[in-house]
């Protein structure tokens, strides 16, 4: 297992190294000027040509590269244009809101998709179970901003239950916290969560009509211990990967999610920058997200291995 | 004869699909005694199964339904008796080996705990009990090395030793009645026959009846002692195992036999499979349904449809020509 472990470690090298040099040429090859960005609106061209010549940027596209890959390796993701500060400095505060929001989300819509879709499975062919799937369908049709708007305007604006805008970091306790962060993940939840229930839902009937089931119920085995002794693990399979895809799925929402809620996260942060241009920050935001992806593709194939004893790395 | 332990009577199971009604068993009556090994013979898709299935509740409703007719095992009524009841008795006093050893046991659970779990059920032992116990049931059922099987997980056994772990744990309640649904025919020959071996020892050890659905009549020969042919949803002929294997009434039964290697015929008789095909179930022919490919049918055969009748002591035949039909004609 460790050696498994070691091993797509190993290979995620090139994924990432071929990540940084598709975000690095995108950002390079893209529109404006850094040196014009950096110096601002009075530049003169004197400025700007001493600003290209100080951060290098006369110096050939493979240099540039290397150079920013070299930094990288040294865990330098290099200075905003806009604020010159390192980016590293900049992203710590950013890390917390949007780590604690992918968490919560990500164990809400598994608690919500898991548990509904079993009910449905459970329940199959009933108006339980058409009325769950109906609004599973509703929930991936729904676009994210407009469920966010909506409850905005219903619990924060209208009833006043909790703040249109301003996050409270976990410093400030964790009841303020979750409070101010719950709409945002009850949004998240529910969009993740739908899909999560319907692959739920189709894995556990699929699993249900297994030999092995059967053998179960000749057994003298309960219903319930039918569904989730023997059925519930081997269809996790197909779940794990939903929830895998979720996650991804979320680096993106996050942007939007972040920036309807006003929470200073890194999918604000990335906002921010493309809105000033500020590519070192937009180099390094890319690279941290597919390190990310790639680590939840890691940790979900070894769940496979945990799931299914069959698997074996 | 002594009191039987499973007495089925007019049996009708029928399930709904697109194609229409299909009565997957019409009209089945037999019992087995206590100790017996009884055998249901048949082509694929004559109902054996779902004979089977019948006997244990395990019948999948919606699509399919048990209409009419009484199982009578053991003093009970298992067609009355509620869900919770029906569920104590199955893995009890009922056990069940399937035909698919590769995918009957899950994939998920140890040996272990699918072993110690009818034992936790139904006797109410502790895991630990359960589990010590499980230790013997591997070791009876002659699987070497049984404490590191406890923790080994189906994949890892070959496909006759996972059979061997249904017998252990459809066993493990010491049951009356262990019903093996052509749990050998996916095995390689010489397995089956140690597979079979070990269930008549082992049902013989407990004095359970073995009931064996199989499509092979070189098993009913050397296993059974009384057997009973079905085709198309109906029981055709039952009797003695070996009166049977020897004089055959029934023109299904005597085309199976042809069919079959035995080792009781001269050298170079050639195998004959029965001529033509199985019947659609959805829309059977007219009269006895056998008629088609029928060698001895008249003309009444596609018109009335013969009755089970008594012919002999323990013995029932169902064809009007049952008098002129033999093995050597
Ligand atoms: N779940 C089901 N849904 C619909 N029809 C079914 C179902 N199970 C069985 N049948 C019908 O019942 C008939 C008898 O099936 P059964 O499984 O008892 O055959 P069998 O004698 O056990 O055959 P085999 O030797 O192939 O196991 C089949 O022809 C099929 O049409
Ligand atoms: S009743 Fe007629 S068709 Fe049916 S088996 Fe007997 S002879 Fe053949
Ligand atoms: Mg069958």
């Amino acid at each position: 297992m460790w050696r498994y472990i070691a091993q797509r470690i190993l290979v995620s090298i090139p994924v990432v190294i071929m990540v940084g040099i598709i975000t690095f040429t995108l950002v390079y090859v893209g529109p404006g000027d850094p040196a014009a960005i950096i110096a601002g609106d009075e530049a003169t061209p004197e400025i700007l040509e001493a600003i290209r010549e100080d951060l290098g940027f006369n110096r050939p596209f493979p240099v540039q590269m290397g150079d920013w890959f070299w930094k990288l390796l040294q865990g330098d993701l290099g200075t905003s244009y806009f604020s010159k500060r390192e980016i590293t400095e900049l992203i710590t505060p950013r890390l917390q809101p949007t780590l604690s929001l992918g968490f919560q989300v990500v164990v809400l819509s598994t608690l919500i998709g898991i548990s509904t879709g079993m009910l449905a499975a459970w329940k199959a062919g009933s108006r339980l179970d058409r009325n769950l799937m109906i609004l599973a369908v509703l929930g991936f049709a729904t676009p994210g901003f407009w469920l966010a708007f909506l409850t905005i305007w219903l619990f924060a604006v209208n009833l006043g239950w909790f703040p249109v805008i301003g996050y409270k970091p976990i410093q400030d306790g964790l009841i303020p916290h979750l409070h101010s962060m719950f709409l945002p993940v009850m949004v998240n939840s529910i969009l993740a969560s739908a899909f999560i229930s319907r692959i739920t839902r189709s894995a556990m009937l699929e699993v249900l009509r297994e030999d092995y089931i059967r053998t179960a119920r000749a057994k003298g085995a309960s219903e319930f211990s039918v569904f989730i002794r023997h059925a519930f693990r081997p269809s996790a399979i197909p779940v794990a990967t939903v929830i895998g895809a979720s996650i991804a799925g979320l680096a993106t929402g996050f942007v939007l999610t972040e920036t309807i809620f006003a929470i200073p996260g890194l999918g604000r942060m990335l906002v921010d920058a493309i809105v000033r241009r500020d590519y070192p920050i937009i180099q390094a935001l890319l690279m941290v997200v597919a390190i990310v992806l790639i680590g939840v593709n890691l940790i979900v194939d070894i769940l496979y291995a945990y799931i299914d004893p069959r698997i074996r790395y | 004869m002594t009191e039987a332990l499973l007495t089925v009577e007019n049996l009708h199971t029928q399930f709904r699909t697109e194609g229409g009604v299909v009565q997957a068993v019409d009209d089945v009556s037999f019992n087995i005694q206590a100790g017996e090994t009884f055998a249901l013979v048949g082509e694929s898709g004559c109902g054996k199964s779902v004979t089977a299935l019948s006997i244990m509740g395990l019948i999948p409703n919606p699509p399919g339904e048990i209409t009419s007719g009484s199982i009578e095992f053991d003093g009970v009524d298992l067609l009355q008796v509620s869900s919770t009841e029906m569920r104590s008795i199955r893995g009890s006093k009922i056990g069940m080996i399937f035909q698919e050893p590769m995918s009957s046991l899950n994939p998920v659970l140890t040996i272990e705990s699918q072993l110690a779990e009818p034992l936790k059920i139904h006797i109410g032992l502790s895991s630990a009990a359960a589990n010590d116990r499980a230790q013997e049931l591997i070791d009876m059922v002659g699987i070497p090395d049984s404490k590191t099987r406890l923790k080994q997980y189906p994949h890892e056994l070959s496909g006759g030793q996972r059979q061997r772990i249904m017998i252990a744990m459809a066993m493990a309640c010491t049951p009356r009645l262990l019903i093996a649904d052509e749990a050998t025919t996916a095995l390689d020959v010489t397995i089956q026959a140690q597979i079979l071996d070990l269930m008549q020892e082992v049902t013989e050890k407990s004095g359970a009846a073995l009931l064996i659905i199989t499509h092979n009549l070189g098993i009913v020969a050397r296993y059974a002692d009384r057997v009973a042919v079905m085709y198309a949803g109906k029981l055709r002929e039952v009797g003695d195992a070996s009166d049977i294997y020897a004089a055959s009434q029934h023109p299904y039964t005597v085309g199976l036999l042809r069919s079959v290697p035995r080792l009781d015929s001269e050298k170079g008789t050639p195998l004959s499979p029965i001529g033509g095909e199985i019947p659609d179930l959805t829309n059977l022919p007219g009269g006895c349904a056998f008629n088609p490919r029928c060698q001895w049918a008249v003309d009444r055969c596609s018109i009335e449809e013969p009755e089970l009748i008594e012919i002999a002591q323990g013995k029932q035949v169902a064809c009007f020509e049952h008098a002129s039909v033999s093995l050597s004609v």
